[in-house]
């Protein structure tokens, strides 16, 4: 690993003080991404700013109702958090489908959100790659890419986002709090990531200078209609080739309303609000989640080692909208 | 060729270097002060600093759990955290979790079970299954398998570590 300079941040304030104007700093709390990718120098900070002292622990109510979960909670400690477990079961067993119980003891919440994609061409610095190295090109693209993109994808990237935790936040519409030397504001999670454009190397609108506070849940936790569906390669432990966060608010059989997000497809976890509300006052038929599944994929294209993720995609879909029916609490 | 430009030690020719930063940190009940470079891990740290050669280097990049240890009694890759981090934490290694000369029942039960081949995993395996067991969410014998997944055996020794951590979860709520 390079050398850096390594500095404990005592309050937000001071923490984004000390990357303010500084490109070449970043922020540290689990470390679990971070750290990895310095070790083989596809990210080499000059500055590390230790933030893992700052008051940004704790879950609390909020007074609209939901659940507000701390920068620096764990992931583990969020996925088994009674409140979490109650009244979002969608988010705690996503988180629980990522990673391993090591990693989910350290990686933090608001690092979850920050995960560098897990393309091998990214993590490969023998090959071009616009995420880690603008304008040299995409290697991925003709090379070896079953794990990449169908959706949202351009000529530059076909990354994916690798987090379980996000599609689940994007199905619940969380809302990330964010502070910086202009101060706080709220970023809605569909926004929060972007998609790769021209500027891959941008994973999400977070500006270099702020720091993410806390992440907000709303009132509905969809707790009643929930599935985490997950298709990977082995039952534990690997990255989603495609993942189906979806909620279903049911009354008689006829959906009031529907929530679907889609992981391991995009840059980013990914939503189709008018998708979703082909569901709305239908009945919640297998006949049905399939038209919204084809609807969801409309436009999608694969790159070849990918092109099966399609048709995964639309199937992954109807059985977690099948299994959310079903799953009366 | 003039050898003036040659310097007279490796301090003088090697390139700045940030200072060494203060680390106070307890290691299996022992505290001890470290002066450390701030990209030192702990599983570095363990090894290189503190002669602790318990704590095997895998993959070291969390991928294998080889480094798996027990800090403020929760079980992670020592190698994916910097030592700097943990001023004033404590941290138990497969060293620490024996009672002086009687083992700690996961090791007894390595033992008794066979549940180990070139051993090289072995004691990130017995550190994960402390933990899992402190962690008190493995219901039932998937749950066993998804929650031991961070700690990887390539001698496929995987059936008896299982019965292990089976027995030793059994055991632990029978008490």
């Amino acid at each position: 690993m390079r050398s850096f300079t390594y500095t404990r941040a005592g309050d937000v304030a001071e923490a984004v003080n000390e990357v303010a104007g500084n490109e070449e700093a970043r922020f540290i709390a689990g470390g679990t991404n971070l750290l990895d990718l310095m070790k083989i120098d596809v990210m080499h900070p000059r500055h590390i700013v230790d933030i893992t002292r700052l008051a940004l622990s704790t879950v609390e109510d909020t007074p609209e109702g939901g659940l507000r979960l701390g920068a620096l909670v764990t992931n583990a400690d969020t996925a088994y958090h009674e409140q979490v477990e109650t009244r979002y079961p969608l988010l705690s067993h996503a988180i629980l489908a990522g990673a391993t119980a090591q990693l989910r003891n350290k990686a933090t919440d608001g690092g979850n959100l920050l995960q560098r994609t897990r393309c091998y061409y990214f993590y490969d610095k023998a090959t071009p790659c616009n995420k880690r190295e603008p304008g040299s090109g995409c290697a991925a693209i003709t090379g070896f890419n079953r794990i990449h993109a169908i959706l949202g994808e351009s000529e530059h990237c076909i990354a994916t986002h690798p987090s379980d935790m996000c599609v689940a936040l994007a199905a619940l519409g969380a809302v990330v709090h964010v502070t910086g030397p202009n101060g706080e504001r709220g970023i809605p999670f569909a926004e929060f990531h972007r998609l790769p454009g021209d500027t891959p190397e941008q994973d999400t609108n977070l500006n270099q200078d702020e720091i993410i506070t806390s992440i907000e849940l709303p009132a509905q936790g969809f707790a009643d209609h929930y599935a985490y569906v997950k298709v990977r390669d082995r039952a534990s432990y690997a990255f989603a080739l495609v993942s189906v966060a979806a909620g279903l608010l049911l009354e008689d059989g006829v959906v009031k309303e529907a929530r679907i997000a889609l992981g391991g497809v995009a840059h980013k976890p990914w939503r189709k609000p008018e998708a979703e509300a082909l569901l709305h006052g239908q009945p919640a038929t297998a006949e049905n989640f399939r038209k919204v599944a084809e609807a969801y994929l409309e436009g999608a294209k694969g790159y070849g080692h990918n092109t099966f993720k399609i048709e995964l995609a639309k199937r992954a879909i109807v059985r977690a909208l099948q299994q959310a029916t079903e799953n009366k609490a | 060729m003039s050898n003036k430009q040659q310097p007279e030690t490796i301090e003088k020719a090697a390139p700045w270097l940030p200072p060494k930063q203060s680390v106070r940190i307890t290691i299996n009940g022992t505290q001890h002060q470290l002066e450390l470079e701030p990209w030192i891990s702990v599983l570095d740290m363990l090894r290189e600093h503190l002669q602790l050669t318990g704590t095997k280097k895998g993959c070291d990049h969390g991928q294998c759990g080889a480094c798996t240890v027990l800090l403020d009694g929760k079980r992670i890759n020592s190698c994916l955290t910097l030592a700097v981090m943990h001023d004033g934490s404590s941290v138990t290694t497969i060293e620490g979790v024996a009672n002086g000369e009687e083992l700690h029942p996961v090791q007894q039960a390595f033992i008794d079970h066979d549940a180990f081949q070139c051993g090289y995993c072995t004691s990130g395996q017995i550190c994960s299954a402390i933990g899992l067991i402190n962690e008190g969410k493995a219901k039932t014998p998937d749950d066993i398998r998804d929650l031991m997944s961070g700690n990887i055996c390539r001698c496929g020794a995987y059936t008896n570590i299982f019965k292990v951590v089976q027995e030793a979860l059994e055991r632990s709520k029978a008490q």
